[in-house]
Order: structure tokens, then C-alpha cells, then sequence
């Protein structure tokens, strides 16, 4: 593909020193937060001499890394649910037709553009009714914690995992698995030879997506998330709220750091596609 | 592999009958396939959905309970009252500021993205993608950082003469806040529509003595109209709802659309309010979505 035309004079300068300004707007925040999270200053956005103390007093809260460790846990059992129901969605979407297809291509995409906010609400309500349905037929009290938040996230990542390894199976001719079914090879066979290795990195990107999705939510995880159990970002954001601390600054770099990493695997993964 | 146990399948005849079965076998797996996440989204999306839509017609009792029977349209009837009103046009004027910004910073920066090299473009493009993705809390909150007392951008007000900045909790903040957090959201539709454009065509309009300007009003605009649609989309729905970034870098007059559902279930205690006001923001996003595909747009 040949690059567009590059405009001459002033225009060329002003689209140079926009994008300049545009990665300067991006990054000069998470630098200077970062920045700030070394600083000795009680103010959080004073210089006052490095210091690792916030980090120190971040990793010896155990409120922090209670709701650290409740993300974790809550981040790999939905990283591994979503894998497995948003890679089986991808290949019935992209390889099969069936009754019902455009209905279940259209709900697939719906928690993905739905604001925040109305799917926390819908699963508020959602688990007031079920907890209590559940209470009465089977006699079991059940409190919001673990599995609220693992099915809420589950309910996004489908989504953004079925994207993720639809877009590999749309760049991917059929012409392989034809080969291996002509020589009869058993559908399992098929994919287990011929797909599977084929949209792995495109599975492998979507799952650390799913991860990152799931660590960092706050709103949807605010609103089904128990008293006493909780992720570290809501818990991050209830501390922003009561007024800002150096304290902040340590979590949200560790919280940043964390995102960051997945985000760069998880392009990688995705970018190792002429290798498979 | 070495031993084989399923023989090669004695030749058939694709006689109609045949070819129909195996079509109908095909059918089956591709829904068997489907089947788990259907479900899922059935019971844990679809169902809350439906939920939400009986609550916005149920009536809120004296104890902040919610009584279900006896449906009626208070609820969005409250709508119409002025606070509720002033809280809704805000919400869509300050959501339409933020993807205009947007929009006017990040289409010359898309067209950029692509007169680069291809090895560089792709470079540039995981240095929008690493923000797009990292946590939006933090990214939110860093600027509560900057802009605070004392902050580093204090110092720069004050240096250039300007006094001390008033931004924090302002309605200025929250649209900085909004514009920092879905920038990426409008770049990267823009950057898919305008790399498709054949650049000849440019050349052509410009060969034929357009100015700069007029190649871009009837040629480049048009032929990216279908990311300008879809980046507006993404960030308007979210700006919208939002309710992070005015709780994180908002005041008092700031309240979004998003946040006031949010007071309506966690303080005020009018979950059939909530749900209505939550009912019509999800009306908002749907009506956008579908006049964008209906006019031919594909992907978001």
C-alpha cells in the first residue's frame, strides 16, 4: 500500500507538530505520575527528594494487597472462561452458518460498545433478582464477591476475546483445513493441527486483552463487587474519592505498569501473524 | 501419528439427500459451537437487560425499596423536570464538545499516521495503542495530579504569568479528562478509513488544480466519512455515560448523565429513576449504532 500524499509547506510543519503534541499529551502524564509516586513530598504533586516509602506502604497495607490479590484471582479464572467461550464463538461466526447467526453476531457486539455504567446496572439488578431466586429454591445465602464480579467480567470478554481471534480467522484462508479434512482428517484433528496452532496468537491476544479488561475495571465491578470484597481498582478509586495521597500515586503506577505489560504482549502476540 | 483409528470412510454419493444431511450436520456443530456463549450472553447480559426495562416502570416506596407491580411511566416522566433536563443537555453538550475536540485533533494526526513509512506508522500505532488500553482510572487520576494545588501545571500558569489554574473541578477538567481518555478512540477509526483511501486520488484532485483545501473537502473527507462516524460514536456514547473522569476531575456543577444513574442507585436510593435514565442512555447508544450501519458502515 502506497503512503498517502504528504502536504507541502505549512501544512506539512502543522500535521509534524500536531503529532508531536499529541504523544506529548499521552505519555507527559503517565510520566509525570510516575515521577511523582518516587516523591518524598506529602503533597502528590510537589518534588520532594526520592523516596520508595508509598511503594512500601502500598505493599504493606493489607487492604491493598487483599483487593491486589482479589484482582488477580478474578483476572485469570475470567481470562480462562472467556478464552475458551469467546474462541468457540469466533470459530461458529467465522466458519459455520446456522440459525440464529445474525441475532447471536449482534448481541456479541452489544457489551462492547454498551457505556459502562448501564451494564453496571443491569447486572445490580440482575443479581438482587438471581441472588434471591437462588436463595429460595435452593436455600443457599450467596454474597456479591467472586463470582458476581468473574460472571460480570465474563459477560464483557466474550466479546472482546471473539473480536480478537475473529479478526485472525478472517485473515486466514480455509484453504489448510480443507486440505487436511480432504485428507480425512476428523473435524477435532482438523483444528487441533491445522486452526488451533494457526489463530493461536490471535487467542493469546485476545487473552491478554481479557486480563487487562478485567484488571482494570472499576465501574461495572463497583456496582456488583460486596462489602469486604473487593478489586484493587475499586478499591483505588474509593481512596481517590476520600482525598489524594502519595499512596495513590505507588498503586496507580503498579496498577499502570501492570496494564501497560499486558497491552504490549498482547500486541505482540497479535503482531506475530506471518510466522504461523 | 502413528496409528490411525478412523479408517478412511468408504466413499459416498453426494446425492441431494447427502449433500442436505451433511449441510444440516454443519448447522449443527456451528450452533453446538455458539451454544455456551449464546447462553451466557442470554442469561447474564440479555436477561439483566430485560430487568433494567421492568424496573424503569416500577414505583420506588418509602423505605428506598423498589415495588414491582403496578407499572406506570413516572419514572420517565421525571425526565422532563428542569434539574433532570439541565443534567441531560449538559451531559450531551459537554459529550458533543469532547468528540469535537477530538475529532479536530486527532484527524490531521490519523492522516500523518499514514504518509509515514510502514515500519514506522506501525511503531506510531502501538504508541496510541498502549494508551488505549492502559488502565483509564489511573490515566484519570494522573491528571488529578497535574492539575491539583501545587501541581505541575500550577507551575507553568504561574511561570507564564497566569496566576494560579482553576481547572480542577470545573467543567473545563472534565472534558480534558474526557478528551484524554478517548482520544485513542477516535484515532484509531480514523487512521483504518483514511489508510484505505487510494492515494492517487488525492494526486488526481491536486493534479487538476484543487487547493489543499479543496482536495481535502472533496475527496479525503468524504471517502474517511465512514471513521469520522464510527470514531465520533466511540467517544460520544462513553463521554456520555461517563462517570469516572467527573468523579475523579469534576465539582459540584459537573454532574454527567452517568454519574447522576450512579447517585440514583448507590445514594438517592430511586432505582426505577435509575433505570429509566439508564434505559434512555442505552437507547442514545443503540439508535447512533444502528444509523451507522444501516448507512454502510461495518466495523467499529
Amino acid at each position: 500500500m502506497s503512503s498517502a500524499v504528504e502536504p507541502r509547506g505549512w501544512a506539512k510543519t502543522a500535521l509534524h507538530v500536531n503529532g508531536w503534541l499529541v504523544y506529548l499529551f499521552f505519555y507527559a502524564p503517565i510520566v509525570l505520575l510516575v515521577l511523582f509516586s518516587f516523591s518524598e513530598s506529602r503533597n502528590v504533586g510537589k518534588w520532594g527528594g526520592f523516596t520508595l516509602d508509598w511503594y512500601q506502604q502500598f505493599f504493606d497495607s493489607s487492604n491493598a494487597r487483599g483487593a491486589l490479590s482479589n484482582s488477580v484471582k478474578i483476572a485469570l479464572i475470567v481470562t480462562l472462561i472467556s478464552v475458551i467461550l469467546g474462541t468457540m464463538a469466533a470459530l461458529s461466526l467465522e466458519r459455520f452458518t446456522f440459525r440464529g447467526k445474525k441475532v447471536f453476531d449482534a448481541l456479541l457486539y452489544l457489551p462492547i460498545i454498551i457505556p459502562d455504567v448501564t451494564m453496571a446496572v443491569m447486572l445490580l439488578l440482575f443479581f438482587g433478582q438471581f441472588y434471591d431466586v437462588i436463595e429460595a429454591v435452593f436455600g443457599i445465602q450467596m454474597r456479591k464477591g467472586f463470582g458476581s464480579i468473574s460472571i460480570s467480567h465474563i459477560a464483557f470478554n466474550i466479546s472482546f476475546v471473539s473480536v480478537v481471534v475473529r479478526a485472525r480467522l478472517a485473515g486466514m484462508s480455509t484453504d489448510l483445513e480443507e486440505a487436511a479434512v480432504d485428507l480425512y482428517a476428523s473435524r477435532w484433528k482438523a483444528f487441533r493441527y491445522v486452526t488451533f496452532p494457526q489463530i493461536l496468537p490471535g487467542i493469546a491476544g485476545g487473552a491478554l486483552l481479557a486480563m487487562t479488561l478485567s484488571l482494570d475495571d472499576v465501574v461495572i465491578t463497583q456496582f456488583v463487587s460486596g462489602p469486604g470484597w473487593t478489586t484493587l481498582p475499586v478499591y483505588v478509586f474509593g481512596l481517590i474519592r476520600k482525598g489524594v495521597t502519595p499512596l495513590i500515586n505507588a498503586v496507580s503506577v503498579v496498577m499502570l505498569l501492570a496494564s501497560m505489560l499486558l497491552v504490549v504482549l498482547s500486541l505482540i502476540a497479535q503482531r506475530s501473524r506471518r510466522t504461523g | 501419528m502413528g496409528k490411525e483409528s478412523d479408517s478412511p470412510a468408504p466413499p459416498l454419493e453426494a446425492t441431494p439427500e447427502f449433500e442436505k444431511a451433511a449441510q444440516r450436520k454443519e448447522s449443527r456443530r456451528g450452533f453446538l459451537l455458539a451454544l455456551p456463549s449464546y447462553l451466557y450472553l442470554v442469561i447474564f447480559f440479555v436477561l439483566p437487560l430485560v430487568i433494567v426495562l421492568v424496573y424503569s416502570f416500577a414505583t420506588r416506596n418509602r423505605f428506598g425499596g423498589t415495588d414491582l407491580s403496578g407499572w406506570n411511566f413516572d419514572s420517565y416522566e421525571r425526565i422532563a423536570e428542569p434539574i433532570v433536563r439541565t443534567i441531560l443537555y449538559r451531559s450531551l453538550w459537554l459529550a458533543f464538545l469532547t468528540t469535537l475536540i477530538c475529532l479536530v485533533i486527532a484527524y490531521p494526526f490519523a492522516y500523518f499516521l499514514t504518509t509515514r513509512r510502514p515500519l514506522i506508522r506501525n511503531v506510531m500505532l502501538v504508541f496510541v495503542m498502549i494508551p488505549f488500553w492502559t488502565n483509564f482510572l489511573v490515566r484519570n487520576y494522573a491528571w488529578r495530579v497535574i492539575l491539583g494545588n501545587d501541581g505541575p501545571f500550577t507551575k507553568v500558569t504561574e511561570f507564564l504569568g497566569l496566576g494560579t489554574n482553576e481547572l480542577l473541578f470545573s467543567q473545563k477538567a472534565v472534558v480534558l479528562g474526557l478528551v484524554y481518555g478517548y482520544l485513542p478512540f477516535m484515532i484509531l477509526p480514523l487512521y483504518a478509513a483514511i489508510e484505505r483511501i487510494d492515494g492517487r486520488l488525492i494526486e488526481a484532485s491536486r493534479d487538476l488544480y484543487g487547493s489543499g483545501w479543496q482536495s481535502f473537502r472533496h475527496v479525503l473527507l468524504p471517502l474517511s466519512m465512514p471513521g469520522v462516524i464510527a470514531g465520533s460514536i466511540l467517544v460520544f456514547v462513553p463521554s456520555l455515560g461517563a462517570y469516572v473522569t467527573p468523579e475523579i476531575l469534576g465539582g459540584a456543577k459537573t454532574t454527567f448523565l452517568g454519574s447522576y444513574i450512579v447517585t440514583q442507585f448507590l445514594t438517592a436510593r430511586n432505582w426505577p429513576f435509575g433505570a429509566a435514565l439508564s434505559f434512555v442512555l442505552m437507547a442514545v447508544m443503540l439508535v447512533t449504532t444502528i444509523i451507522y450501519f444501516r448507512k454502510g458502515g461495518r466495523t467499529l
